[in-house]
């Protein structure tokens, strides 16, 4: 046991704050990722959110040293990190093909970052077991990469990139190569690691249920802008505009005429419809659109709120049906 | 009719069972090839070598070979160009692959000026080092101007020129081969190395060239197999009567100087078996490395 004294504020993550300061990077004439402002809290997991192409992998290979800024800073407590080497960082990463080295075994591929460093090999043995007893797989130490599971292998690149205990850990769409049912274990899997080691993590996905699953913050990201930064209930109960609304699920945007507005409260009207709702961002055109989650329709034949469908496609979710009409 | 039909069926279906269906045609001409023009040809050399034109027991040849030591030397000469010049190129294309690995601008061009010795003769090479390295080269007279050395160094009409021009004609087989399998290993792997705390040597030392070995063993055996046989070049720059008689001189000289085709068959078996002998050593410690998959695509 090493004694480590608990400064004031100084939390688990083991700094207080990572910034990043008006992060910008550049491919050729495209703009990947445009002046991002966000501060990480030690301890805090973070999720990145968007589609393809909104930039949250850049951000993530910004972080991690592994692209160069085009623009901006960013910095760990009051150490400017960016020009650093990914080397010199101490971040652990999780790529999203694993990136496990095939010709190590799964004992050399988890204690190559300790190795590098040059720690004794009894420590280095017992952080390694350590690792490998937290994701459950002492018992495949000894084989290849390419003899393991895809779950078992991520499994691997996470216990990788903990063990070197990481100031931040980084993680690109951990989940994506995996099928469904393994994916949802995983998922409580990372909860679990993060709930029960307390590290800063940096999330990107594209998916929202995975975001709001884990985070606690989540960022939500489009063409390499920030739209929302908020925790899971905030972004999904109160996105900021449509583009959020419909990343959380709400599928269903009808852009209709304004009728009449009175403080927060607002009247949507065309031949055969009326809609009443709550304005979520100002407007001033003459329509505006309503955002409404599929699971807030009842079916019925009430005259309140009521929207006439008929319905062309159905499909059988088990206690849902999905319906378009 | 209809029984006879079905069975047919029944008989093909249990033939692709083994692999055996109307896609093996395809390894006709192959096959007749390798028969034709590889196979009844060694064999029929491995014969010849057996029949001694002076008489004296099946092994006559191989005895005299060892004996004179005129013609045994030409191993050690033969082997003394092309173990280095395989290990220079493939030694050679190892960083330049490295850089060259991946996209970006000017690689096309790049490549194709490595390559390009590729389409000049072993002959145009001899001739062009023979103006180069010569006495009056330039090289020579760079070496001069500059005070390096007082008087012309030969590097003409003996080893060294055999060797570089070894190494000009080598280099473009080696360096592609190289250049594709580095391309197989799949570049995350640095990356992940680099956020596990490896600097640039230890990424490379640890991660890029164990996974490029077994493919390094390879170019090195088929860059040493085209300089073992090395021949024009042996002549023309190099020392044909000595320093450079190597073997592939001495099976010429057998078979067209002296007209025993029989000795000149046994010195080209013995090649072979030469050859084989550094293949065989080669591979069995290549043997004790990983040689599965390397992550990228073509791997």
């Amino acid at each position: 046991m090493t004694h480590q004294s608990v400064l004031p504020g100084k939390i688990r993550g083991g700094f207080r704050a990572l910034r990043m300061d008006g992060v910008s990077r550049r491919f050729g004439s495209t703009t990947a990722l445009d002046r991002l402002d966000l501060t990480i809290e030690g301890g805090e997991f973070i999720a990145l959110l968007g589609p393809s192409g909104c930039g949250k992998s850049t951000a993530l290979n910004c972080l991690a040293g592994l692209l160069p800024l085009t623009g901006g800073s960013i910095w760990l407590d009051d150490e400017r990190i960016d020009p650093l080497p990914p080397e010199k960082r101490g971040f652990g990463m999780v790529f999203q093909n694993y990136a496990l080295f095939p010709h190590l075994p799964v004992r050399g591929n988890v204690g190559f970052g300790l190795a590098v460093r040059g720690i004794p090999k009894p420590e280095m043995a017992r952080r390694v077991d350590e690792a490998l007893a937290l994701v459950e797989l002492s018992d495949q130490a000894d084989k290849l990469p390419g003899r393991l599971s895809g779950g078992q292998q991520q499994r691997v690149a996470i216990a990788r990139a903990i063990v070197i205990r990481p100031r931040l850990v980084l993680m690109d769409e951990p989940l994506s190569n995996l099928d469904a049912k393994l994916r949802l274990q995983m998922r409580t899997e990372i909860r679990r690691l993060h709930q029960s080691l307390g590290l800063t993590t940096v999330y990107v996905t594209h998916d929202q249920e995975e975001a709001l699953a884990l985070a606690d913050r989540v960022v939500v990201l489009r063409h390499g802008l920030v739209e929302q930064i908020g925790s899971p209930e905030q972004v999904y109960t109160y996105p900021v505009n449509t583009y959020v609304a419909g990343f959380m699920g709400y599928r269903n945007l009808l852009e209709l005429p304004v009728i009449a507005h009175e403080g927060g409260r607002v009247i949507l009207a065309e031949p055969g419809l009326r809609l009443i709702g709550v304005a979520q961002e100002p407007f001033g055109g003459p329509t505006a659109v309503a955002a409404i989650r599929p699971d807030d329709f009842r079916v019925g034949a009430g005259q309140a709120n009521a929207i006439r469908v008929t319905v062309e496609v159905a499909e059988f979710h088990g206690r849902e049906m999905a319906v378009e009409g | 009719m209809a029984a006879t039909g079905a069975a047919r069926v029944v008989l093909r279906h249990r033939l692709a069972e083994r692999g055996i269906d109307r896609v093996l045609l395809l390894l006709v001409p192959a096959v007749l090839v390798l028969v034709l023009l590889f196979l009844y040809p060694m064999l029929y050399g491995v014969g010849l070598s057996l029949q001694p034109r002076a008489g004296g027991g099946v092994l006559a040849n191989y005895q005299a070979f060892f004996r004179d030591s005129y013609q045994s030397s030409t191993v050690w000469k033969t082997m003394r160009l092309a173990l280095p010049a395989a290990l220079v190129n493939v030694g050679a294309s190892v960083p330049i692959a490295y850089r060259l690995r991946g996209r970006f601008r000017g690689r096309r061009p790049l490549t194709a000026i490595l390559v390009l010795p590729v389409t000049l003769g072993t002959v145009l090479v001899a001739d062009g080092l023979l103006r180069y390295l010569g006495p009056k080269g330039w090289f020579n007279r760079v070496l001069l101007d500059i005070g390096l050395v007082h008087e012309p160094i030969r590097l003409i009409y003996n080893y060294w020129g055999v060797l570089f021009s070894l190494l000009i004609t080598g280099f473009p087989f080696a360096f592609l081969l190289v250049l594709s399998y580095m391309s197989g290993i799949d570049p995350t792997l640095e990356r992940a190395a680099a956020t596990l705390g490896a600097g640039p040597w230890q990424r490379v030392r640890h991660i890029t060239l164990p996974l490029l070995t077994p493919g390094l063993a390879t170019t090195f055996i088929l860059a040493f197999v085209l300089a073992f046989s090395v021949f024009p070049s042996a002549n023309l720059v190099g020392e044909p009567a000595n320093e450079t008689r190597v073997m592939a001189i001495a099976a010429y000289q057998a078979a067209f100087e002296k007209y025993d085709y029989s000795m000149a068959a046994t010195i080209a078996v013995l090649m072979g078996v030469f050859e084989l002998l550094v293949i065989v050593l080669v591979l069995l410690w290549c043997g004790r490395l990983y040689t599965g998959s390397t992550g990228g695509k073509g791997a």
